[in-house]
């Protein structure tokens, strides 16, 4: 059981969050949706226990996140940020192999590269260096990454940050499908997305946040409404639905007059 | 951010051979060691420099003809001397290495962000002041209070480089450089102010402590100094793979399980205890730690294990060879050291900072 239990967080005296709950439990997809600025990536980082809350608390294995060493934390969540620069002219098979904990063997750990490399489409990146890639192909090798750092520790927890945000369409469904597999193979995962088809799509759970407070939450067909996402965006829009769930065409929309 | 990530993309593709590198290195190490051996005044073919050390590790000691003039030469004149170099090269390199991979940057050199002039202002301090200080203290503390004060100058000037230049786990280069030139200015400053108020007999002549020597190298200084650097040179093994995944950011190297906070306590008290060391026997001697380290990423790699390794080897045999040039080149007089690591380093600064443009706003 991974929770957060009415977190608040505080940036003098402002409020970025204000009692917002949230359970990730192994086998299902939470996806956090909500406009910029919403505190959506501040609750991600507050889950990953790179910051601290200033009200409320996050329990991982029933233990306040704030106990847990780091090396024990990196065995049990793995973290996607949203954009990283690498320092140091660092290969992409280095990169992606400090994912791998000490604890795992060398000639192991060098499997495990090369399986989340063409896990992600990458297969043939290892020798390049990292900072010469796209921010496309960046993004994936630090998915790579955090692959290889939950496939190292025990039923760990994925916490993605737009994952899929400088990806073309083609490898955002690849990462989708990725986290989709890593939840079936019985792991947790939480992630912030922008796009709610896609976050209709793969989430099991959606949580939308506005002004650092949860405004829904639930599956995707009973969460994305017409109200929800006029309450969200300021965007009215129609809601459809197709046998997988909702949909929305932003084509319907109409911005706020 | 994106001014970092044209800086990696404009690295050239990478051919790696790290264990090549490494191998070289230690080649270069043991040829800059027989050569400071067998270069001086008195020159000594390296057969018999080796035949020297060969029967000196016997116990075996000519007492007379050309055989006893090279013992004394190699044994008592210029062992010491370049042992001390070895040292203190491979220790200002690594110094480097670790206060960049710290700092996230590759400019991070200990002379250039005042780590070095901070060690020297305490070690003079102590110098003028500790010998009234180290008759109330234990004999064990007061035989190492030269570089343990200098270590303490190093520490204070590390941390109050990090406080200033860091915010929130990111450090602003710019705000690095000038704070580390402004620290150095500073230390400088108080060491000239100290050296010209004190008595002559006390220190050693400004130049010393500004730009460095290696001229009053004996076996006790060694003694003195090797622990702290030692400890500096193997201790930061531990640290690599922290340092590799604080490329990736401080954030990011928690995500995988690095205790950061852990990490930079202990590298900066391991680089100011080296650091600290080195000034205390051979004064500010700048540039290695910034040379050495870069050399090495470009050739074998930026993956802190072998990088480390390579520069305490790399950066022995570097000083070792600029101390050659520092004694012979105007012989019988003697170049500052630090002129020579100048000379060497400078353009290279220039090349890096130069690369580095985007991200210092130019």
């Amino acid at each position: 059981m991974y929770a957060a239990r009415a977190i608040r967080y505080e940036v003098r005296g402002r409020a970025i969050l204000d009692g917002v709950d949230l359970r990730l439990t192994p086998g299902k997809i939470v996806a956090v949706v909500g406009p910029n600025g919403a505190g959506k990536s501040t609750l991600l980082k507050i889950m990953a226990g790179e910051r601290r809350a200033t009200g409320g608390n996050v329990l991982l294995d029933d233990r306040d996140l704030t106990e847990w060493k780091p090396a024990d934390l990196a065995r049990r969540r793995a973290v996607l940020p949203q954009s990283i620069e690498v320092v140091f002219p660092f290969l992409v098979s280095e990169v992606v192999a400090l994912g791998s904990s000490q604890r795992v063997p060398r000639s192991e750990a060098a499997a495990l590269v090369s399986r989340a490399l063409s896990a992600v489409d990458l297969a043939d990146f290892g020798r390049r260096v990292y900072g010469t890639l796209s921010g496309g192909e960046q993004q994936r090798v630090q998915f790579a990454r955090v692959l290889v750092q939950a496939w190292s520790g025990e039923g760990a927890y994925l916490l993605l940050d737009e994952p899929n945000a400088s990806l073309d369409l083609s490898h955002q469904l690849l990462i989708l499908r990725l986290a989709r597999t890593h939840a079936e193979s019985g792991g947790g995962v939480l992630m912030v997305l922008h796009d709610l088809n896609l976050a209709a799509m793969v989430a099991d759970e959606l949580i939308a946040l506005k002004d650092g407070c949860r405004i829904a939450a639930g599956p995707p067909e009973h969460v994305i409404t017409d109200q929800l996402i006029a309450a969200l965006y300021g965007v009215h829009a129609s809601v459809r639905g197709v046998p997988d769930g909702p949909f929305i065409l932003p084509q319907t929309a109409r911005l706020p007059a | 951010m994106s001014a970092t990530i044209t800086i990696a993309a404009m690295q050239p593709l990478p051919v790696r051979r790290g264990g090549l590198v490494i191998a070289a290195a230690a080649v270069f190490l043991v040829a800059a060691l027989l050569a400071s051996l067998a270069i001086g005044p008195v020159y000594i073919a390296p057969g018999r420099v080796v035949g020297t050390l060969i029967d000196a590790l016997a116990g075996a000691r000519p007492s007379e003809g050309t055989g006893m003039r090279d013992a004394v030469v190699v044994l008592d004149i210029r062992l010491p001397r370049t042992v001390l170099a070895m040292l203190v090269g491979g220790g200002l390199a690594v110094a480097g290495a670790v206060l960049q991979g710290v700092f996230r940057n590759p400019l991070a050199d200990p002379g250039l962000v005042g780590v070095s002039p901070g060690a020297a202002l305490a070690a003079v301090l102590w110098i003028i002041f500790g010998s009234a200080a180290a008759g109330y203290l234990p004999g064990s503390v007061a035989a190492f209070g030269l570089p343990l004060a200098a270590f303490a100058g190093g520490l204070v000037t590390t941390v109050l480089l990090y406080r200033i230049a860091t915010r929130e786990g990111r450090t602003s280069v710019a705000m690095l450089l000038f704070a580390g030139i402004a620290l150095g200015a500073m230390a400088a400053a108080g060491t000239g102010l100290a050296v010209f108020v004190a008595s002559d007999q006390q220190l050693r002549e400004f130049t010393f402590w500004t730009l460095g020597s290696l001229g009053g190298a004996s076996w006790q200084k060694i003694a003195a100094a090797a622990p702290f650097i030692l400890l500096l040179i193997v201790g930061s093994r531990w640290l690599a793979r922290g340092l590799d995944a604080l490329a990736l950011g401080e954030a990011e190297a928690f995500h995988v399980g690095v205790n950061t906070e852990l990490l930079k306590r202990v590298a900066i008290v391991l680089v100011a205890a080296g650091v600290g060391a080195s000034v205390a026997v051979s004064g500010v001697i700048g540039f290695i730690g910034l040379v050495v380290p870069h050399l090495l990423r470009l050739s074998a790699g930026p993956s802190h294990a072998r990088l480390l390794v390579g520069c305490a080897l790399l950066g022995g045999a570097l000083l070792i060879a600029s101390d050659i040039v520092a004694r012979t080149i105007v012989s019988p007089a003697e170049l500052p050291l630090g002129v020579v690591t100048a000379i060497l380093g400078t353009p290279y600064f220039l090349y890096l900072v130069q690369r580095n443009r985007a991200v210092l706003g130019g």
